[in-house]
Parts: C-alpha cells; sequence; structure tokens
C-alpha cells in the first residue's frame, strides 16, 4: 500500500517535538477522524533581512500517510523565506514522498493546512 | 523475530493436511458426480468431511452443505428471505452479513439491527421485543471477529421458536461447543481457514426440510442447494483439520490469551474491548489511547509482529470498525485499537517479544502525538 519512502519516514520521522517559544502554532485535523497534526514553528532572519523559518516542529496522531507528511512537510520548509513556505502544496509534499494511495491524500492536506495555519498565527501575533 | 498474531484473519495450513490434500490433485482427482470409481471415490471421501463436521455440531451429514467460505455461508443464509419478510441481526456482525442485510433492504425486507451492550452483548429483550408476525430469521454471530464476545445461542434460540436461527459461527467453530439442536439453530455457517484448514472451504447447516434460495445454479451438487464442482481437496482438508483439534490446545490458547491481556493492560491508558469471561480463547482485542492504530501496527509489522487494527486508516472507508463504535467507543479510541489473535502454534516466547515491541512502539507514538497535553 505505502511505498519504500513512505515507510522509511514514517519509521524515522524527522523533527517531531515541541518548540517552547514558538513564533507560531498551527493544530489541524479532528480525532473522531483519526488525524490531529500540529505544528510550530521558529521565526528568524536570513542575512538579507528576511524571515526564514528556522525551526519547525510537529506532532501528529494519526496513520502512517500522516506521519510520513507531517515529517517531510517540515524538512521542505526549514530555512525557507515565509513566502516560500507560504508556496508548498500538498501535492509538492505527497510528490516528494514519491505518492501516496489515493485514500491517503487528505493526509497531505492537512500537513499543508498545518503549515499554513501556523504561519497564519505568526503573522496574527506579529500585527499585536 | 517473526510473529503471526493475526489468526482471526487466517492461520496457517497443518503440514499434515497439505500432504493429504496433495494426494486429491494428483491420484484421487475425481468428480464427485461422476459416476465411474474415479467420481465415486471422491464422493466417498466427501461425505467423509460431511459426517465430521456433522458430528462436531451434533447433527447428520444430509444438513451440511459446502460452500466457498464462511462469506458465502453467510450470503446463502440471509438470501432466504423474501420481500416483506423482517431479520433481525445484531450491530457486531461480520460484514459478509451486514452488507447481505443491507442488500436484502434495498429488495424490501425489514431489517432490524439489535444494539449491543459495552461487553458486546446482544440484549435479549431487545430481541424479544423486535419480533413481529413477519419475522422470518434471526441471524446472530457467535464468536464475533473482532472483539471475541460469545453470545448466548443457546437462550438466544429459546426465543427463536417459530422462527428460523442463522449463526455466523466462523470464528467460534471449534473453540466453543455447538450444539445445533440445543440452540435450536435452523442454519450455521463455518469456515475452513480459521482452523488451520485450506482457504476457499465452507461449510452451511440446513436444517432437514429448509429450502435455500439457490445462489449459484448449473448442477444438482450439495443437494440441490449450491451448484458447481466440489472443490473437494480443499473439504478433505477443511475436514481434516477438525479432526486435528485438541481439546488441550483451546485450553493452552486462552492461558497465552489471558496472559497477554494482563501485560498488555500494565501499559497506561490501554483499555480491554470485549468481555473478560465469554471470549474467544485467541482473541485479544485493546485500546491503546492517544495512538492511531494503523501506526501501532505497521510499526509492530517492521519489528515482525502481524496484528490487525480497528482504526479508520486502514480501512477503505476512512470508518472505524462498526463493531468497536456499537460497544460504544468514542472514535479517538476506536481508531487506536488492535486485534491480536492467537492460535495453537503461538507460544509463550512469541509473547514476550510481543509485549516488548508493543511497549516500544507505544511509547514512540505517543511521545509524536499532540494529543497528550488536552487529556492531561
Amino acid at each position: 500500500m505505502y511505498n519504500k519512502k513512505v515507510l522509511d519516514y514514517f519509521r524515522h520521522p524527522k523533527n517531531y517535538g515541541v518548540i517552547k517559544n514558538y513564533s507560531g502554532r498551527g493544530k489541524v485535523g479532528n480525532p473522531r477522524c483519526g488525524d490531529i497534526m500540529e505544528l510550530h514553528i521558529k521565526i528568524g532572519k536570513d542575512k538579507r533581512g528576511r524571515e526564514i523559518i528556522k525551526d519547525v516542529k510537529w506532532q501528529t496522531f494519526g496513520c502512517a500517510a500522516a506521519i510520513a507528511t507531517s515529517s517531510m512537510v517540515t524538512e521542505m520548509v526549514k530555512g525557507k523565506t515565509l513566502e516560500e513556505a507560504k508556496k508548498i502544496s500538498n501535492q509538492q509534499v505527497t510528490k516528494k514522498l514519491g505518492g501516496l494511495p489515493p485514500i491517503k491524500t487528505h493526509c497531505s492536506i492537512l500537513a499543508e493546512e498545518a503549515l499554513d495555519s501556523a504561519i497564519k498565527d505568526y503573522e496574527k501575533r506579529k500585527k499585536k | 523475530m517473526e510473529v503471526y498474531l493475526d489468526n482471526s484473519a487466517t492461520t496457517q495450513v497443518d503440514g499434515k493436511i497439505i500432504k493429504l490434500m496433495n494426494k486429491y490433485f494428483s491420484e484421487n482427482y475425481g468428480n464427485p458426480s461422476s459416476l465411474h470409481d474415479f467420481g465415486r471415490r471422491a464422493k466417498e471421501s466427501l461425505d467423509k468431511s460431511r459426517e465430521i463436521i456433522a458430528k462436531k455440531i451434533n447433527t447428520n451429514k444430509d444438513e451440511i452443505i459446502f460452500t466457498s467460505g464462511g462469506s458465502e455461508s453467510n450470503n446463502l443464509a440471509l438470501n432466504i428471505l423474501k420481500e416483506g419478510d423482517h431479520l433481525i441481526t445484531t450491530k457486531i456482525e461480520h460484514p459478509s452479513i451486514f452488507e447481505t442485510a443491507k442488500n436484502l433492504e434495498r429488495k424490501g425486507i425489514k431489517v432490524t439491527y439489535l444494539n449491543v451492550n459495552k461487553e458486546g452483548f446482544v440484549d435479549l429483550d431487545e430481541l424479544k421485543k423486535s419480533i413481529n408476525k413477519n419475522t422470518k430469521l434471526v441471524s446472530i454471530i457467535h464468536g464475533n471477529n473482532e472483539i471475541g464476545v460469545i453470545q448466548d445461542l443457546e437462550a438466544i434460540g429459546k426465543i427463536c421458536k417459530n422462527i428460523l436461527f442463522h449463526t455466523d459461527a466462523v470464528q467460534s467453530f471449534c473453540k466453543i461447543n455447538i450444539d445445533v439442536n440445543k440452540f435450536n439453530l435452523s442454519l450455521a455457517s463455518f469456515s475452513s481457514h480459521k482452523i488451520h484448514g485450506p482457504k476457499g472451504v465452507g461449510a452451511l447447516y440446513v436444517k432437514k426440510g429448509l429450502e435455500l434460495n439457490k445462489m449459484i445454479l448449473g448442477g444438482h451438487q450439495e443437494m440441490n442447494k449450491r451448484g458447481g464442482t466440489e472443490n473437494v481437496p480443499g473439504i478433505v482438508g477443511f475436514g481434516e483439520a477438525i479432526k486435528l483439534i485438541k481439546e488441550n490446545d483451546i485450553k493452552r490458547i486462552g492461558e497465552l490469551r489471558d496472559f497477554l491481556i494482563k501485560e498488555l493492560l500494565k501499559i497506561p491508558r490501554t483499555r480491554l474491548n470485549g468481555s473478560k469471561n465469554k471470549r474467544l480463547c485467541n482473541n485479544i482485542n485493546i485500546s491503546f489511547e492517544l495512538i492511531e492504530g494503523e501506526g501501532l501496527m505497521l510499526h509492530l509489522d517492521m519489528k515482525g509482529v502481524k496484528v490487525s487494527t480497528g482504526s479508520a486508516c486502514s480501512s477503505q472507508t476512512l470508518e472505524p470498525s462498526h463493531v468497536l463504535i456499537a460497544i460504544g467507543l468514542p472514535h479517538e479510541i476506536a481508531h487506536g485499537s488492535i486485534r491480536f489473535s492467537l492460535s495453537k502454534n503461538t507460544t509463550k516466547k512469541e509473547l514476550l517479544y510481543t509485549i516488548k515491541k508493543v511497549k516500544e512502539v507505544a511509547k514512540l507514538l505517543r511521545k509524536i502525538s499532540p494529543l497528550k497535553d488536552d487529556t492531561k
């Protein structure tokens, strides 16, 4: 059902955990459906003064696809500017994982939503 | 280490059975419907297996027909109903019963799905109250395939006085005594591959005089209740599998089950699903809170331990197990349920390894789960 890469990311998840003094936090999903993803980001600045995702951590209650996409999306955004991170789509995450079974597409959407939600949370905090 | 704990899904075929079956592919390969001696010998072998099954459930061999498995037997049993009839079944049936019941509803048959309590038992009063003048058939699973709960068929049979009574005995057959007379059964489904026999073989007990709605047409085989050349090697294997069942094995499996339950419940935030006492000797179903079952199952798989899960993520519908919902588990806990099912080949050493691995995986998955903070 899952390809080798998905299973590898599921088996050896990267970047899981929490950031205590996070800049933004996104939590999406619903335990009834069997998927909850929480994502923390820490924002910093690069040499050119652009805002970048300095650190990112996740926690997920969900199936292998949910865990693998959580791990992959955090790997993809780490070090990226906020503008770049905003452009990351669930299709890109799925593609990087070499594809997911069609019924698991919603897991990759969850990863994209968690990232979006964390970035929006940061932007809201910044305005305050 | 490889540990196979999915014996409710299927079992390993006993070597002795394979050896015996092989003879029926290469030497005694006759068609039981043929009149020459090849055919006669094949027919005798079929009837020998028929006799073994009949004896096991305290009936006569002319009340047993062979099918392709438990699912076909269940389909065939329920398809006895016609438009206007009323069927009573439960919310914890195997898909081959409830999908058939849903299909019957589309054909104008009324269906009542009985509730179960939190241990999984049918309420006998609800059953009594559900019976009306159109009620033709009551179909209730004997030993549940997911949570192992065993229904009191004797008590249910007493309620079904002038009504046909069917049971899906696929999981309970050869684990618990079944007496079709004592239980007042008219129909009962059995399967070979759950008891170390080959796949693709099952049986249906049909009380004498009962007319089925034939589903496979084209021949007068099986007392004109099911067309098609019989699967002789498989049926011989099925009979042999029953002969190889030992009372001692059942007892030992039950002891191993109790040991595994006791040890797994030592893990914090776990619960046993189903009844503690009236339970199939080989079934363990445990919910691990804060964890999603597919993840747990796949991690165990990679460590060599083969189990199954009631999690939605492992199903094609993304809905958690209907049985776990019927016993009142909240969705998020149903998602974290694992079934461990044992067999006569299971050893204590394998269970010790399993316990160790379950603890490791549960710890890891709880570490990456965001749910813990919410539930403190």
